[in-house]
């Protein structure tokens, strides 16, 4: 790749450095905070997320019953006092299920969106900024990737690994590797033609610590709002694999699996489906809000 | 134009060809041995050589590969092990139901989506708009197959309005056909119009900014006909965008929704084939969603250069 010897000695590429200097990152944290908080949707997913990670983190206090011991109530009893989201058909308790469920939940999503992001982010990196036939290589296998519909991505490899959580997690992790290689590149492409790469690159700085060391902070916003998005979507998939019968094995807790196990209970007792449901969209929801409200907080390109 | 349509096939076809082999991959990860599986526990080590002969497994991977991909490009998928039937008519026929449901969400969507999305945009900051782009994150946040059994225990348990489950091709009894498909079509097409109504929310925003409205604003042409006849027709091309765009997680819905009522589609083919281990059949049907993912973006991106005529240059 030519280099273009211009943008080095122009005087953008001092006011570019300086803007890039570490010195200034609490006061852009601040910046970005204030314009968070103002944000009402975000705050309230940010407090939903937290929620939840409170209640996954403290099950074993929580719960007031074993998720697993059957018969610590009547079967298919309402929600009542003594069981406040009701029992199941083995006379479990639900919210002990939906408590522990939450852990699931989030160790899947963050989980698999970390490792989606770990692959994704350095296959993009690396198409982006060697460029040639690595990146036709990587991005053609990409576009592959991304033209499977997640949960159907996500089936055939559970339908090849088997089941369990951890081979959910890298089921739903390889449907979420495209869209970060993607963005990522694509913003690699941009930035490796700035003045202060440029001049990182001819001062002699080998490539990986170029792209470590220059490219992938000034990339690392999209990257964000983008992780911050797919979490939700990591959620739904892990709990349309489970509620198809491909998650985790029974009787591990998991909101999936525990909304379709009520499917059948629906007309006697609908609040097995029903209750589980409502913990699974409070946290879509809250992830969502949070998401739009980094996305538009953290990409300068949305800020309005 | 001819140049981008072709240009774009070419694209389409590499897609394709990297969606094959990726399939192709999977499908040889799955553990365990195809010709014992064919064979039995009784056979003979020559018998064994012969089968995997038959099968093309003793040439090298590369071939297989080529010898597979022949096949699929005929149509051929191969046999079912469980049904004895041939895949691609098992696909076909599971594709239908699927097609019919994706078609009446996509119809319910729009139709939810289009009025609120206005609504949302001309009364921008009120409660109007709170309220539509509220009801677009609920119903996008629901997770689908929630969302059916909750609409089933609503407006089947408890107020008997719809049948609970079950499939009626509509061209065969339009009535039953229909009555039976309005709550699945819900329950997708409002994951649908809450991806959609937000949309069109912020392009009729970004539309009534531009100086052709202003233009038409001082004209003195009033705010409803300035939608309706100058601003919607623009704000709706990237309703185009985003069916293709989110196409692959309406095929997704509609797998989880087949399951929630009991559709004989591709979602309840898929998960029984997996379930007993019929790999022909999950390679068929994953081989013909994606097939139908790309295809539709193909079709969405030529109807796309063909509205917008600014993007057939590039």
């Amino acid at each position: 790749m030519a280099l273009d010897p211009g943008g080095l000695t122009a005087p953008p590429a001092v006011a570019s450095a300086a803007r890039h200097a570490p010195a200034s990152a609490g006061a852009l944290l601040r910046g970005w905070w204030r314009r968070f908080a103002r944000n009402r949707g975000a705050v309230f997913g940010l407090a939903v997320l937290l929620g939840v990670v409170l209640l996954g983190g403290l099950a074993p206090v929580l719960a007031p019953f074993d998720p697993l011991a059957q018969g610590v109530g009547t079967p298919l009893q309402p929600p009542s006092l003594g069981h406040w989201a009701g029992t199941d058909s083995f006379g479990r308790d639900v919210l002990s299920r939906i408590i522990y469920g939450a852990r699931i939940a989030l160790v899947v999503g963050v989980v698999s969106v970390a490792l989606a992001m770990l692959v994704g982010v350095t296959l993009g990196l690396v198409a982006g900024y060697y460029g040639g036939w690595l990146d036709v290589v990587i991005m053609r296998v990409m576009d592959g990737l991304f033209a499977f519909p997640i949960i159907i991505l996500a089936i055939a490899m559970m339908a090849i690994m088997g089941f369990g959580v951890t081979n959910v997690i890298v089921a739903v992790a390889v449907g979420f590797v495209a869209p970060f290689a993607r963005v990522t590149r694509g913003d690699v492409l941009a930035v490796k033609e700035e003045p202060y790469v440029e001049a990182a690159r001819l001062a002699g700085v080998a490539s990986p610590a170029v792209i470590l060391r220059h490219v992938l902070p000034n990339v690392l916003a999209p990257i964000i709002v983008q992780a911050a998005l797919r979490v939700s979507g990591a959620i739904i998939t892990e709990a349309g694999l489970s509620f198809l019968g491909l998650g985790p094995p029974p009787p591990t807790p998991v909101w999936g699996s525990m909304i379709a196990e009520g499917r059948n209970f629906i007309v006697m007792a609908p609040h097995i489906s029903t209750i589980p449901g409502i913990a699974l969209m409070v946290t879509i929801v809250g992830l969502n809000l949070l998401g739009d409200g980094l996305r538009d907080t953290l990409d300068p390109r949305l800020r309005r | 134009m001819a140049r981008f349509v072709l240009s774009r096939v070419g694209q389409t076809i590499a897609v394709l060809l990297t969606v094959s082999v990726i399939i192709f991959v999977l499908m040889r990860m799955i553990p365990g041995d195809p010709v014992l599986m064919l064979l039995g526990d009784d056979f003979t080590q020559d018998a064994y050589e012969r089968m995997r002969a038959k099968l093309g497994l003793d040439r090298s991977i590369v071939t297989q590969y080529v010898f597979w991909l022949g096949h699929v490009v005929q149509g051929d998928l191969g046999d079912s092990i469980l049904q004895h039937e041939q895949v691609s008519l098992l696909v076909w026929q599971a594709l239908v139901p699927t097609a019919v449901l994706v078609t009446a969400s996509l119809i319910v969507g729009v139709l939810i989506a289009v009025p609120s999305g206005i609504v949302a945009a001309m009364r921008k900051d009120t409660a109007w708009d709170y309220g539509s782009m509220g009801f677009a994150i609920f119903v996008y946040s629901m997770p689908g197959f929630w969302k059916g059994i909750i609409l089933i225990w609503i407006f089947s348990v408890h107020l008997r309005w719809f049948p609970a489950m079950g499939y009626v091709a509509p061209w065969t009894d339009v009535w039953d056909g229909l009555w039976k498909l309005v709550l699945p079509a819900i329950t997708l097409g409002t994951f649908f119009s809450g991806l959609v109504a937000r949309i069109i929310r912020s392009s009729l925003l970004e539309v009534l900014e531009t100086d052709y409205i202003k233009a038409a604003r001082a004209k003195g042409v009033r705010q409803a006909a300035l939608v309706y006849r100058h601003a919607l027709s623009n704000a709706l091309i990237p309703v185009v965008t985003v069916i293709g765009l989110q196409f692959g997680a309406l095929l997704g819905g509609a797998v989880l929704t087949e399951t929630v009522f009991a559709i004989p589609g591709m979602g309840r083919l898929t998960v029984t084939a997996i379930l007993n281990r019929d790999y022909s059949v999950v390679q068929g049907t994953i081989l013909a969603g994606v097939l139908l993912v790309v295809l539709v973006n193909l079709v969405v991106d030529l109807t796309y250069a063909f509205l917008n005529p600014r993007i057939r240059v590039t």
